[in-house]
């Protein structure tokens, strides 16, 4: 029932906002007021959840379409519970950040947004692979008209990009699941059994790796981050990235062990590059967008190693790795957002010696900077690190490249903080740009300090996403 | 003494019901002053359909195994149930969208409607060549006059002439088609054709490919759907929402029963022969809907492409395939209804045929419009939360159940480029202010359009509903397709 009221909490919160006839302020208010419930509710969650034990919880399963094998079931393992709660945090931050600045038709803003935390938190959930697909498509609709509608100057090509990307991996996946479904009788994740057909496994695959992005399947990537607004992209980066890890947790390699494992070196192969290219792009980024985006990408190759590694470490690194991303990259975007309404321009040229007279901000930044490239003792650090670890059991030289990556992300952060804070004060960066406001602190304090306690605790995430100590085991046989 | 046939007339009576209701109606255009015929007419109409589909859904309720009726022209089955239940429910809606959309206060219109809706409820249930001929006359010849009706507009008068045109050809080829199957059995009634075991017979086979070129002039399926974009721009925007429901939901069922009932042994012929019709109405109809500027010529050949994925269903040849086409006439029909009668909303205000520029706005002006065209452009696309995508499912699970997985790819493929202008749709509706575009309006109050209002609201209603409760209309259309003998 919990997971149920996770998932219909925002929607109805969506029909609400869509449908009272409020003031502006107070359809943000109540948009607010229903995402913050919804961390509420995911606390519930947490806690009625035994992280020890393991194994599908707080599931429900209703049949649906019995005749074709398909039920609503959902439920929560260790790993998808700490993605939801990355989901509801970041939500209730941009939906926050979009009453601060004061979005257009706030009604229909809201409520894509509630809406969209919805279809994530059922991505999350989904035990049954239609409804799967139907959550992860459902994702799309409201960010096709966040972007369109609310986006910056070049909307309509970034809407293009991204649903012509998306749609292809959809439609790929769909025809996978109809493949798997049909021939397994039933769509349910939980009673179906493994396959070892390779062509379904690359819908899913390409299906997934668009949506994360991975290289070379990056192209909607830069414009969409760049026109969305910036808590959109925030969203985007943070957690809609995530459902493809997901994918790939509960779906690619439990279903299909044959298949991911013949095509393991070629995946290892593209998301090092990724890894790197992203990077590099990030380091040659004009912009501050460009340098998050690419950075998001570098970081969801990243984490794909330590998910095709398939062992203990790679796996809880990439679990810790992606929650960690997730509230990095939306505090990031958000900060750029807070930077660029300020100075009107995201260009590095124009920005520059913000520092002074802004502590503040200074310091969020300089503090949500350093736990994204990773210094020792951060939650990056210690997920990096054992994502690195696992996949060094594959081969020294991914191991390397990510030892690589980690200086690279050192250069691209460093990059945008002293071109943010530092250097000659920038032509866009007038004095009456003020200091953080209070309302503005709210928004990113919080992600800080979520991602400081685990700094402190890594543990918390890393150790209990997968029940015991065998990550690859519950992967590979447990949910199989 | 001549043996009398037993009629059965409680299956007759959906028929029958339409058929009083589109007298009443003729009457009343003679007999009621004319500031109240436009509404009684309409009331008449709206009646005879809702009492229409009560009706089919007692008869789907009571009926067991198929039955034959007068001397095995009719059949009484739940197939055609199923199918009179949605004919009837399509016309109840188009009667309130027309009687929004339409001022002239023209008897003829609903009675004509009526008798329309009465011959396809007729036609479903045809289980003979005379009596599939005499039904599909029956409604076409309604339906071209609709088409004509609005004396006043070229357009409509050009799409009644290609309509009469190409759908008498049609008609000829489906009684030629008739002839030879007669020629080639000595029988006219369907079961007795497949008893007759005529082998391979060349006449039977160019009789059966002929009686499927006649149906497929209807389905609109490529390559006999050149008039379908012309006569569906050129009609009032109900009878082409009618059409592109009904029509087609009419003419497939009575494919699939015809094929599945007549032909059996040739089922090996047939399943090829749909699969072709399929591919090229997927194939036409989207690359061709691609390029369309105007908003009911773009429907027109996504209906096409519709047609397309329908008959994917009936080239599985199997009784999931029949489900699958069932379900997906339901989500279909409602979409279909709900886009027409939103761009017909949208010719009142904007006084002229809507192109996509016209569309600019849309979404912000009226909510209930927006929303509802985002839900139908949504389920032709196969999202999820519509019908639609249970409709996609369901038939590429037929179809790659009855191994064929191209088919499978091609519809894939086909969803790929329809979604390009399903949202190009939604982008003119919300993306584009209308203001830019000084979009010149009619003139006048706004119009008052409650019914069509509910028109679109039940379509959606349809479209959203038709996806929680699968199951339950998969039921029913398992039930139905029971009555076939597979």
């Amino acid at each position: 029932m919990l997971t149920t009221a996770l998932i219909l909490l925002p929607i109805a919160g969506a029909l609400a906002v869509a449908v009272l006839p409020l003031p502006r302020l107070a359809t943000g208010g109540l948009a607010l007021l229903v995402a913050l419930m919804e961390v509420g509710l995911w606390i519930v969650a947490a806690s009625n959840f035994d992280f020890d034990e393991g194994g599908l919880q707080l599931g429900t399963t209703q049949q649906w379409v019995e005749s074709a094998g398909i039920s609503y079931a959902v439920g929560f393992y260790g790993f998808s519970l700490w993605l939801a709660g990355a989901t509801v945090i970041v939500s209730a931050a941009a939906i926050g950040y979009a009453v601060w600045a004061g979005r257009d038709r706030p009604r229909a803003y809201h409520a894509l947004m509630l809406f969209l935390t919805g279809a994530v938190v059922a991505t999350f959930a989904s035990q049954d692979l239609l409804l799967f697909y139907v959550s992860f498509e459902a994702m799309l609709i409201p960010l096709y008209v966040l972007v369109g509608v609310w986006g910056g100057e070049r909307r309509l090509q970034a809407t293009l990009w991204f649903v012509v990307y998306t749609m292809v991996g959809s439609l790929l996946m769909l025809a996978s699941v109809v493949a798997f479904g049909v021939s397994q009788g039933t769509f349910s994740l939980v009673e179906s059994g493994t396959s070892d057909n390779v062509w379904v496994f690359l819908g899913f695959a390409v299906a997934f790796a668009i949506k994360a992005p991975l290289f070379p399947f990056h192209g909607w990537l830069p414009v969409a981050y760049r026109e969305a607004p910036v808590e959109v992209a925030a969203v985007l980066s943070a957690i809609v990235s995530k459902t493809a890890i997901y994918g790939f947790l509960r779906i690619g390699l439990p279903k299909f062990p044959e298949p991911a494992e013949d095509l393991t070196v070629l995946v290892l192969v593209l998301a090092s590059a990724g890894l790197l290219y992203g990077s590099i792009l990030a380091f040659r980024a004009p912009d501050l967008r460009g340098i998050v985006a690419y950075s998001s990408m570098a970081q969801m190759g990243l984490i794909t190693l330590g998910v095709f590694a398939v062992n203990d470490l790679g796996l809880d690194g990439a679990v810790l790795q992606s929650v960690n991303h997730a509230l990095v990259s939306a505090s990031m975007f958000l900060l750029v957002g807070m930077v660029e309404r300020r100075c009107g321009t995201g260009e590095l040229d124009e920005l520059g010696g913000m520092a002074r007279g802004r502590p503040v901000l200074a310091t969020l930044l300089l503090v949500a900077g350093m736990i994204a490239l990773a210094v020792p003792g951060s939650a990056t650090f210690a997920g990096e690190f054992l994502i690195m670890t696992g996949v060094y059991a594959e081969g020294w030289g991914y191991a390397a490249i990510v030892a690589l990556s980690v200086v690279l992300a050192a250069m691209y952060t460093l990059r945008l903080i002293s071109a943010v804070l530092h250097v000659r004060p920038g032509r866009a960066v007038r004095d009456e740009a003020l200091d953080l406001r209070p309302g503005e602190l709210a928004l990113v304090v919080p992600l800080v300090a979520c991602l400081l306690v685990l700094s402190a605790w890594p543990a918390l995430v890393s150790q209990s996403s997968f029940a015991g100590d065998e990550a690859a085991r519950v992967i590979v046989e447990g949910l199989r | 003494m001549i043996d009398t046939p037993k009629v059965d007339w409680f299956a007759l009576a959906p028929t029958l019901a339409l058929l009083g209701a589109s007298g009443v109606a003729l009457l009343a255009t003679v007999l009621v002053p004319a500031w109240m015929r436009k509404s009684a007419t309409a009331a008449v109409a709206l009646a005879g359909f809702v009492v229409a589909a009560i009706l089919a859904g007692a008869v789907f309720a009571e009926s067991g195994a198929p039955q034959s009726l007068i001397a095995e022209s009719m059949v009484r089955d739940r197939l055609a149930a199923f199918a009179q239940v949605l004919l009837a429910v399509t016309g109840a809606v188009v009667v309130l969208m027309s009687w929004a959309e339409r001022r002239r206060a023209d008897g003829e219109y609903y009675a004509l409607l009526a008798a329309a809706g009465a011959g396809m409820v007729f036609f479903v249930g045809a289980e003979n060549l005379m009596t599939l001929f005499l039904g599909l006359e029956w409604f076409s010849l309604c339906l071209y006059v609709l088409v004509a009706i609005d004396t006043e507009r070229a357009a409509s008068l050009e799409a009644g002439l290609k309509y009469l045109v190409v759908g008498g050809f049609g008609s000829a080829v489906l009684l030629f088609g008739s002839a030879l199957v007669f020629g080639a059995t000595g029988e006219l009634g369907f079961a007795s054709i497949a008893a007759a075991e005529a082998g391979e017979d060349a006449f039977l086979v160019a009789g059966l490919a002929m009686v499927l070129a006649g149906l497929a002039f209807k389905v609109s399926a490529a390559p006999f759907h050149m008039w379908t974009p012309d006569v569906y721009e050129g009609s009032p925007s109900s009878i082409t929402a009618f059409m592109s429901a009904a029509t087609k939901t009419a003419a497939l069922v009575v494919a699939l029963r015809v094929l599945v009932t007549a032909f059996p042994d040739e089922s090996e012929t047939w399943t090829i022969a749909v699969a072709v019709l399929a591919v090229a109405s997927l194939a036409w109809g989207n690359l061709a809907a691609l390029a369309q500027r105007d908003v009911k010529r773009l429907l027109a050949y996504s209906s096409i492409s519709h047609a397309g994925f329908m008959l994917i269903a009936i080239a599985a040849g199997t009784e999931a395939g029949a489900e699958a086409l069932l379900y997906y006439l339901v989500p279909y029909s409602a979409m279909s209804v709900g886009a027409f009668a939103v761009v017909a909303a949208r010719e009142r205000e904007l006084g002229h045929s809507v192109e996509l520029e016209g569309l600019a706005g849309l979404g912000w002006e009226r909510p209930l419009h927006g929303v509802a065209m985002w839900i139908f452009m949504l389920g032709f696309a196969g999202f999820p939360l519509t019908g639609g995508m249970f409709g996609k499912l369901f038939v590429f699970s037929a179809a790659y159940d009855a191994g064929d997985w191209w088919l499978v790819l091609v519809g894939v493929l086909a969803t790929a480029v329809s979604i390009a202008y399903y949202l190009n749709v939604v982008r003119w509706m919300y993306m584009r202010a209308g203001t830019e575009l000084r979009l010149a309006p009619a003139g006048g109050a706004p119009p008052r359009d409650s019914t069509l209002g509910i028109a679109v609201a039940a379509s959606a209603v349809v479209t959203v509903g038709s996806f929680f409760l699968a199951q339950p209309i998969l039921d029913y259309a398992s039930d139905a397709a029971a009555s076939l003998p597979f």
